[in-house]
């Protein structure tokens, strides 16, 4: 077990290496200069003035030097200055990413609350009244643009509220953030939470035609002992998988949630970022991302080992 | 002057008197003035930015040297108030501008104010100190402009190469305030220091920008407010719905699209909305540089198959304006008036006519049915502009032209034009002096960094001087409308329509009033109160 957390870890490292490359590489290719666009704002573009900001700025050294200051920078933790804001990186990042993490944290908690158990009680009973109207929810889950969704929620606060729940001020105490953060986190882990049922309820069906639950059952063995102790324990390991995925996939679902709801985490200020090409804030923050993902997929694949005793990772 | 006279003008000058006493002693102190923001200003220098996304929120930081009356809708030579400058006064010959300062002024930081920062001020814009500005928009405002003196600490004096009456209307606008010399160009952009009635408190990308009251403000009794605030929501409709809400005061500088005001309308009825001309017109760019554009013949046909109505009606609802270069009348002070503008090529109302003579000029330069001329219209990729774009492309077909819709990510946009990548595009083009000075030499003088399309006359370099030293205002009026005209004509920017917008506040909100013939001077926020 041991060897293998070792590969694991430099396979990491490895890939960790690679998608710097990439980050760093995809960033130069795309269209437009950071001078061109700082340059947008005043209408006009001086090639002296703009040949100035790409020397302050160091973009006028080989791509090859640029990387591996970088690199430098990531190691001794000097993540250098945001183009756009002049400020340190890591002053910008540091009090984001915590907003993002809390609420991509609370959208996977809604997810998994509700898709879990509407899922199980699904498959339970299939083919009732409940599992039909479980089914349109989750498929209206899936096919509900979560900007539209969020949107259609602020107009409803608005007319029968008189009150519109988006980020206004830091909220002030635990409480005020839950309530602050559990309608935006709602709203995009519905899609995630219909994903998680669906899956749930057929990877359910599909256990509970197993030979071994006939045998549970025929030992006398009762419903909720069947359901819950054999069949969902089982049918559990490829929506573990999923939820991975998901949590990975959440930074992209929180663009749009952030944007709509105004809530100044790292999605939407990454959106904000590429579009300015501010080089240093997504290079850094995408490998924020990387790393989180990265990690994911490794706990994922030691919750296997836990959830499924057969699983054995060999040394 | 009989009794009776003396008693009524006697009796007016009290009832006057009572009044105005009325509403200064109804004006309350207090209370912070909250605003959305549309996106992250650039920065905070106003003098190297060309955007109200930095001038709404930034000019109550500082003071100019004059100033356009923030009490009257419409900015002209008339409505130029002191600011910084206690007086101003002209040489004989009409070169020299001389502003007496106030005495007392302090900066934020407690350093005093001095001539010294009048110099440096317009020494960066012309790029003439040390300290350089990283970008300088406006630097062709003042192309006249040969130097500034002091004369003590309290004299400044502005030398121009030639008259130009109309450069104090330049020194008026919110582009102009009066920097401190003792800060440098980086500071000035991200924590910038003024005398304005409002103190720079931070800005937080994404989130808001926050000035809090200049308590040793020079002008006793301002500001009412005790700071303003903007919080930025960049997703449109989550902006107005929470307006509507009540989560703020006012909107964003005339923000408001004109469905978007029915909507506050009918759902926020006590909301105060005005829809106002901006000074902001649509317009198509074509480069001249390459062929056939490069060709006069075309230019003119493109001209003439513009159903201009077509375009008011549909995008403005038929609020939108029509016009040439200079904002039209009654809002704008320089515009043809319409009986003028018919004799515009390309304005006569006979749209099939327009298109007729367009094709015909199109059909002697070869191009038919089966030979079409096949370009990109070029635009930012965002609605405003796109929109207009894509009616553009529908009134081509009609000359034999068809066109094909190339969007631009909003932020390569004028990097795009200033390398005259493009063929034709569609652009807007505001502007922050309803004066012809600032217009022409911006957009259509030979050089300047924003004549996108190249635009350049002998002829017209020529027309635009006499104008901008005629000082008798009626006469330089009917000059500008022939130079309008011609400019028009000459396809050097065709405009299409002049856009108006609204800006809308709570009903407790007073003291602001909207200008009608520029969005960029009216942000000073003294007089703002709120009636809470």
């Amino acid at each position: 077990m041991s060897a293998y957390i070792v590969k694991r870890f430099l396979l990491m490292i490895l890939t960790l290496v690679g998608m710097s490359i990439i980050i760093f590489v995809l960033l130069r290719l795309m269209p437009g200069n950071i001078a061109d666009i700082m340059f947008d704002s005043a209408g006009f573009v001086d090639p002296e003035e703009k040949a100035n900001i790409e020397r302050e700025l160091g973009l006028d050294q080989p791509i090859p030097v640029q990387y591996f200051e970088w690199i430098r920078g990531l190691i001794v933790w000097d993540l250098g200055f945001s183009y756009v804001s002049e400020m340190p990186v890591v002053d910008e990042l540091q009090p984001r990413i915590p907003i993002t993490a809390k609420l991509a944290a609370l959208s996977l908690f809604f997810s998994v609350l509700f898709g879990l158990p509407l899922g199980v009680i699904s498959a339970v009973r299939q083919n009732s009244a409940m599992d039909y109207i479980l089914r349109c929810i989750s498929l209206s889950g899936l096919s509900l643009p979560s900007f539209w969704l969020a949107l259609l929620i602020l107009m409803a606060f608005v007319q029968y509220a008189g009150s519109i729940p988006i980020y206004m001020d830091p909220p002030d105490n635990l409480w005020d953030e839950l309530l602050l953060y559990s309608i935006p986190a709602a709203a995009v882990g519905f899609r995630s939470s219909a994903l998680i049922m669906r899956l749930t309820r057929s990877s359910m069906l599909e256990v509970m035609r197993q030979d071994y639950i006939r045998t549970a059952r025929s030992k006398g063995a009762t419903d909720n002992s069947v359901n819950y102790h054999h069949a969902l324990k089982n049918a559990v390991l490829p929506v573990t998988t999923i939820i991975g995925i998901e949590a990975a996939f959440l930074i992209g679902g929180l663009i749009i949630t952030e944007t709509v709801f105004n809530i100044p985490g790292v999605a939407h200020f990454l959106v904000e970022a590429i579009l300015m090409r501010d080089y240093p804030i997504v290079q850094n923050l995408v490998m924020l991302i990387a790393l989180v993902t990265v990690l994911i997929n490794f706990l994922v694949d030691m919750l296997y080992a836990v959830l499924d005793p057969r699983i054995k990772y060999a040394d | 002057m009989g009794y009776p006279l003396r008693a009524a003008a006697f009796g007016l000058g009290v009832a006057m008197l009572a009044g105005y006493a009325g509403t200064a002693l109804a004006q309350k102190d207090g209370g912070v003035l909250k605003f959305y923001h549309r996106g992250t200003p650039p920065s905070g220098s106003i003098h190297e930015e060309a955007t109200n996304s930095t001038v709404a929120p930034y000019m109550g930081v500082f003071n100019n040297l004059v100033m356009y009356r923030q009490d009257v809708a419409k900015n002209s030579l008339d409505t130029i108030v002191p600011d910084l400058a206690e007086s101003w006064s002209w040489n004989g010959d009409g070169t020299e501008l001389t502003f007496k300062l106030r005495q007392g002024v302090q900066w934020h930081d407690g350093k005093p104010f001095t001539a010294a920062d009048v110099k440096c001020t317009w020494d960066l814009v012309l790029g003439n100190s040390k300290p350089k500005l990283r970008k300088n928009p406006r630097k062709s405002w003042y192309k006249n402009l040969e130097e500034i003196t002091t004369n003590g600490d309290h004299e400044a004096t502005f030398h121009l190469k030639r008259p130009q009456p109309a450069f104090v209307a330049l020194l008026a606008s919110g582009y102009s305030p009066v920097y401190p010399c003792h800060v440098p160009p980086k500071k000035m952009r991200t924590a910038p220091i003024g005398t304005g009635p409002f103190k720079f408190v931070s800005l937080k990308q994404n989130e808001h920008v926050k000035f809090t009251k200049n308590e040793n403000y020079w002008k006793e009794g301002k500001p009412h407010l005790d700071g303003h605030e903007w919080t930025i929501i960049k997703s449109r409709s989550t902006r107005v719905l929470a307006f509507i809400a009540g989560e703020f005061d006012m909107t964003f500088n005339v923000d408001v699209t004109i469905p978007l005001l029915k909507d506050i309308k009918s759902q926020a009825p006590n909301a105060v909305c005005e829809l106002v001309t901006t000074n902001v017109s649509a317009n198509l760019i074509v480069n001249q540089d390459n062929p056939p554009f490069d060709n006069a013949d075309v230019r003119k046909a493109m001209v003439l198959t513009i159903d201009r109505q077509a375009f008011i009606d549909i995008l403005g609802h038929g609020e939108y304006q029509r016009g040439g270069a200079m904002m039209p009348p009654p809002s704008g002070v320089w515009g043809m008036p319409p009986e003028f503008l018919k004799t515009v090529a390309g304005y006569n109302p006979d749209v099939e006519a327009n298109r007729a003579e367009a094709r015909k000029i199109m059909e002697g330069l070869g191009y038919g049915p089966d030979n079409r001329l096949k370009i990109k219209v070029s635009t930012r990729n965002i609605a405003v502009y796109r929109d207009p774009a894509v009616i553009l492309i529908d009134h081509l077909k009609h000359i034999y032209i068809d066109g094909e819709l190339d969007t631009v990510e909003t932020s390569n946009w004028h990097a795009k034009v200033a390398r005259k990548d493009y063929m034709v595009g569609m652009n807007l083009t505001g502007a922050g002096v309803d004066d012809p000075d600032a217009n022409f030499y911006e957009n259509y003088s030979c050089g300047s960094q924003r004549n996108y399309t190249g635009y350049c006359k002998e002829e017209m370099e020529a027309l635009f001087e006499k104008q901008s030293m005629m000082t008798d205002q009626e006469e330089r009026k009917k000059l500008i409308w022939e130079i309008d005209k011609k400019l028009q004509e000459d396809a050097a920017r065709p405009m299409i329509y002049h856009i108006k917008s609204a800006q809308c506040w709570q009903p407790y909100v007073k003291g602001f009033v909207t200008h009608v013939n520029s969005i960029y001077n009216n942000w000073r926020l003294e007089d703002v109160w709120l009636d809470k």
